[in-house]
């Protein structure tokens, strides 16, 4: 979508520019919020899913109709059909007995895919894990154990998980998904901060193994076989973003199922069909920041973290293009947003005392803060363009957080404080939601419904694969040779 | 975790970003190829010439001038791997704001080996709105909070923490009753008016049972009583405050337990508290008193006077300030009572010239009971509570609600079982000869004698260290009309 840019200074010298941000809902019929943003995931990634989320309709589950219509209709014609299904939604959820007492604490998180966060995977698919040599897992953990720390650490995780959980089989020929264990993003620098530089060529040594090894990679190049590259720009496999743009996805890796953190629409490395996934927050650590539910929210906007990166972008403009030095030069004056670089101890017991918690972006668009405000049932305010957040297609998060187009970023004031209150009240009972909670998190041991077990359902909603992800024998696809000539060296 | 966060991912990425500057600087450049080191390709050393120009010019020109510019003149045939489909204009004459940063906009690459892209794209595309690059930092002209939304966050968070009150807070709350005894002095309306400032922001329902002592001036406690806007109850104590400050607490004791004994005859249900008018509450105190079953018991801090004013700082660290409440094991039971204990060694007992008032081991202020322990018919009624009418004879001690009891064990400690302090006991009063006048009117003429209409209530001295402040203030007050 084209969209022309007006030169800057016309945008800065006009305050009184009408709110144009998401958050906004501008419908006339209340509880009907008029479509505001496309759907939410890619529409070639519609393709994959066994149903279509944006048209589906599950207002027999869901209290509000909303979510029902299609979304690229206008709000006016929109709004005489609905009137009708209305009716019918308000007798059906009397049929139903549904609940609507105003004082419910929690409400139950029904996305545009239905009540799939609580939906268990095991039954729905069979995952067979390779059994790599340990240099490529093991050995390298044992190098460094920060590894198991640190905010990439769901590769690990993951791998311990599977190897114990129930959907795990020996037997591959029964095997809807193959797992490849090797620890990408486990190359720290002493400050803890992963290299990727050696990433692709252990990627490409795991791929040549396992399609040598085993007959199952050849079978279909890849296709029903998943990977976990929960480095910054997923499998581009590099943290500076025009570099991983200029690497795009390591090319064999093309056919597969990518699960990794990073999200972002029409991006290079956000390949369509990939899980995106949140990064890992120690739970055990903020399960002990908690603090008594009844303590008043005190503090309206909330933010820890750094606003210019003088190391790497001493100008500013670079990092997290501008946004989050934007937040600081337009709100340090602002009583309501405490924000500022501190570390302070009290970080998890603040962010329970905040009412909204700013993610923006930084160097990439995802960050722990998104788990940690969803943990903390602080809302998140998300100020990152066209990013795609974690189980997107599980998990509503239109209705749970607040997003903000980063050009909006200096009238954030105006937005946070012109959102109706039965609004915000809604999405603190959403964020109450323990299964909301609990699909952020990566417990160990794992626990039901939690990350884990999403990835699984992710991948499960994936099944059954396409007749012609299986190649015909002779049939090659992947070029072996193709990426940067780094890349082919062997690891 | 969070270190790696807030040191910022790419701190390893000095030494590249430095090798890379040449060329890495805006999201691809026109020359796309791969070459990493600038001199190897005559394109890039066509960049750095370019470059030069530019910084050159932008010194001259006051502003950071872009090889954007160079980029969208020459319309480079080459592609990277993003495109964006809106154009910016470069604006030499972009606004620069009064903030010193820097203004460039967009980057926008033109596709010269593709025909243009229609406005409405396909979805199928890749275009990406987002560019990778260089953006301006947004600052709008007035960066300070507007008052109108800085109400409106207030009164979300007011709702905010009342719709978390309604689901983790009490659930059905009792009403409260809270019985202040008082006396006309000259801080009497100052102490009321905090106290009733206090009980406004009480969200429970509550009945403020003002028990006063005998005076010819009852008329302004009455008058202040009925502008308050509170649910209360005057009652008049029969006997007026002795002049000797010794038997004040006694003569307050039994002001509460007359206060006591109406709550029973009126059959008043709720907890009672009991405020002084001159202590400070915190609001998580009238929340503890939800909790109380018969009778509860907080701690409360005790803030008298510690002598030697403000020079004798080094005493004041040894001696804590004291507290009073329940002591608890570790099971959370009660064991035992931390009392006050006015000895000279605690460096509180300074008494100087004027009166002061002592607090006694167990104050009234830190406890409260449910009303159904001083009903005469009440079920479930404990029986370590004696009767009413029996408390207080002639020579009895009253100086706590302990002697309501016969059994003192079954106290509940509550405040975290007493480790939050919930109460400030504070007797802080006027000079003890000053004068106050009715309404805080005064005549003109002043320097004449104590007229005979007021009545010379002799008030303790504070011997608070802003002594000298307070006798210049009060000075000063004789010789102004102040009105309330």
């Amino acid at each position: 979508m084209a969209r022309f840019l007006l030169p800057a200074g016309i945008e800065w010298l006009n305050p009184t520019k009408q709110i144009t941000s998401i958050a906004r809902s501008r419908s006339p019929i209340p509880g009907l919020r008029a479509p505001t943003t496309p759907c939410p995931f890619p529409p070639s990634a519609q393709r994959n899913l066994p149903f279509s989320p944006c048209k589906d309709c599950s207002f027999l589950r869901s209290r509000r109709p909303s979510l029902c219509k299609r979304r690229s209709e206008g709000v006016m014609a929109g709004g005489f059909r609905v009137l009708p299904l209305l009716i019918l939604c308000s007798l059906f959820q009397g049929i139903l007995g549904e609940e609507h007492q105003p004082n419910r604490p929690t409400e139950r998180i029904s996305g545009s895919a239905g009540d799939v966060l609580e939906d268990d995977p095991v039954g729905r698919l069979k995952v067979f894990v390779y059994e790599l040599p340990s240099k490529y897992n093991k050995k390298i953990l044992q190098k460094d154990p920060r590894c198991l720390n640190h905010m990439f650490a769901a590769e690990i995780y993951m791998h311990r998980f599977l190897l114990s959980s129930a959907v795990r089989t020996s037997n591959p020929e029964e095997a809807d998904w193959f797992y490849t264990p090797v620890y990408t993003t486990c190359d720290l620098t002493p400050n803890g901060l992963p290299l990727p530089f050696k990433s692709p060529r252990m990627m490409r040594s795991a791929i040549e193994l396992i399609s040598t090894t085993w007959p199952y990679w050849n079978r279909t190049e890849g296709a029903d076989h998943f990977f976990i590259t929960p480095h910054d720009f997923g499998a581009c496999f590099h943290y500076q973003e025009e570099k991983a743009i200029e690497r795009g996805i390591l090319h064999l890796l093309k056919r597969a199922t990518l699960v990794q953190t990073f999200g972002q629409r029409n991006h290079v490395c956000l390949k369509d069909g990939s899980i995106v996934i949140p990064p890992y927050a120690p739970p055990q650590k903020m399960q002990a920041h908690l603090i008594p539910p009844d303590t008043p929210r005190s503090i309206f906007v909330y933010f820890r973290g750094l606003f210019y990166d003088v190391g790497n972008d001493p100008e500013g403009g670079y990092y997290a293009r501008g946004a989050r030095a934007s937040v600081w030069e337009n709100f340090k004056n602002n009583p309501l947003f405490d924000i500022s670089t501190e570390h302070p101890t009290t970080y998890y017991e603040d962010m329970q005392r905040a009412v909204f918690c700013l993610c923006p972006l930084g160097w990439a668009p995802w960050s722990p803060r998104l788990v940690e405000a969803v943990v903390f049932g602080c809302i998140p305010v998300v100020i990152a363009d066209d990013i795609v957040l974690p189980f997107a297609d599980a998990i509503p998060w239109e209705e749970i957080g607040v997003f903000v187009a980063e050009e909006d970023v200096p009238k954030l004031d105006t937005i946070l404080t012109s959102i109706p209150i039965e609004v915000i009240l809604r999405k603190q009972r959403l964020l109450a939601n323990p299964s909301m909670k609990q699909a952020m998190l990566f417990p160990q041991p794992a626990q039901s419904r939690d990350a884990f077990h999403q990835i699984l359902n992710g991948l499960a909603r994936k099944l059954p694969h396409e007749e012609s992800v299986y190649l015909k024998s002779g049939q090659k696809i992947l070029n072996w040779t193709a990426g940067p000539k780094g890349d082919l060296k062997p690891w | 975790m969070k270190p790696s966060l807030l040191t910022s991912q790419p701190s390893r990425r000095g030494s590249h970003r430095q090798a890379d500057s040449g060329l890495g600087g805006e999201g691809g450049g026109g020359a796309a190829s791969a070459a990493e080191s600038v001199f190897r390709s005559p394109t890039a050393a066509f960049w750095i010439v370019i470059h030069g120009v530019c910084c050159v010019i932008s010194v001259f020109l006051g502003f950071r001038f872009s090889r954007v510019v160079f980029v969208l003149l020459f319309s480079p045939s080459s592609t990277t791997t993003i495109s964006s489909v809106f154009t910016s204009v470069p604006a030499l004459h972009a606004a620069v704001t009064n903030t010193t940063t820097t203004t460039t906009q967009m980057r926008a690459l033109v596709l010269a080996s593709s025909p243009p892209p229609p406005p409405e794209a396909e979805q199928n595309s890749m275009k990406s709105r987002v560019v990778v690059g260089r953006h301006g930092i947004r600052i709008r002209p007035w960066t300070h909070p507007d008052s109108e939304e800085t109400m409106r966050a207030h009164w979300i968070i007011e709702r905010v923490q009342r719709e978390q009150r309604l689901q983790h807070g009490v659930r059905s709350p009792r009403p409260l009753i809270v019985v202040t005894p008082t006396y006309a002095r000259t801080f009497q309306t100052l102490h009321l008016t905090g106290l009733l400032h206090s009980l406004l922001l009480v969200p429970f329902p509550l009945t403020w049972l003002v028990v006063e002592a005998a005076s010819s001036r009852s008329n302004d406690t009455a008058a202040f009583l009925a502008r308050s806007g509170l649910h209360f109850l005057h009652v008049p104590f029969p006997h007026p405050m002795p002049e000797d400050s010794r038997y004040w607490r006694t003569t307050e004791s039994r002001m509460r337990l007359h206060a006591l004994r109406v709550v029973r005859d009126r059959g008043m249900d709720g907890i009672v508290v009991f405020a002084d008018d001159s202590n400070v509450h915190s609001m998580e105190l009238f929340d503890e008193a939800q909790r109380v079953k018969w009778m509860g018991a907080i701690s409360m801090r005790i803030l008298t006077h510690i002598t030697g004013l403000s020079t004798s700082r080094g005493e004041d660290h040894k001696s804590p300030v004291p507290i009073q409440g329940p002591a608890c094991n570790s099971s959370g039971h009660l064991v035992g009572w931390h009392t006050y204990n006015p000895l000279p060694n605690t460096g509180a007992t300074f008494i100087g010239a004027g009166k002061t008032v002592l607090p006694a081991k167990m104050e009234w202020a830190g406890f409260m009971l449910n009303s159904r322990l001083l009903w005469r018919e009440a079920k479930e009624k404990p029986d370590w509570v004696r009767d009413l009418d029996e408390v207080g004879k002639k020579g009895e001690d009253i100086d706590s609600p302990l002697c309501l009891l016969e059994d003192a064990s079954f106290v509940e400690p509550l405040g975290n079982c007493g480790r939050k302090v919930l109460l400030w006991w504070l007797r802080a009063e006027a000079r003890y000869d000053s004068n106050f006048p009715t309404g805080w009117t005064l005549e003109p003429v002043l320097e004449a004698t104590a007229a005979a209409n007021h009545s010379a209530r002799i008030d303790a001295s504070p011997e608070l260290p802003s002594n000298s402040k307070l006798m210049a203030g009060n000075q000063d007050s004789r010789n102004n009309n102040i009105s309330t």
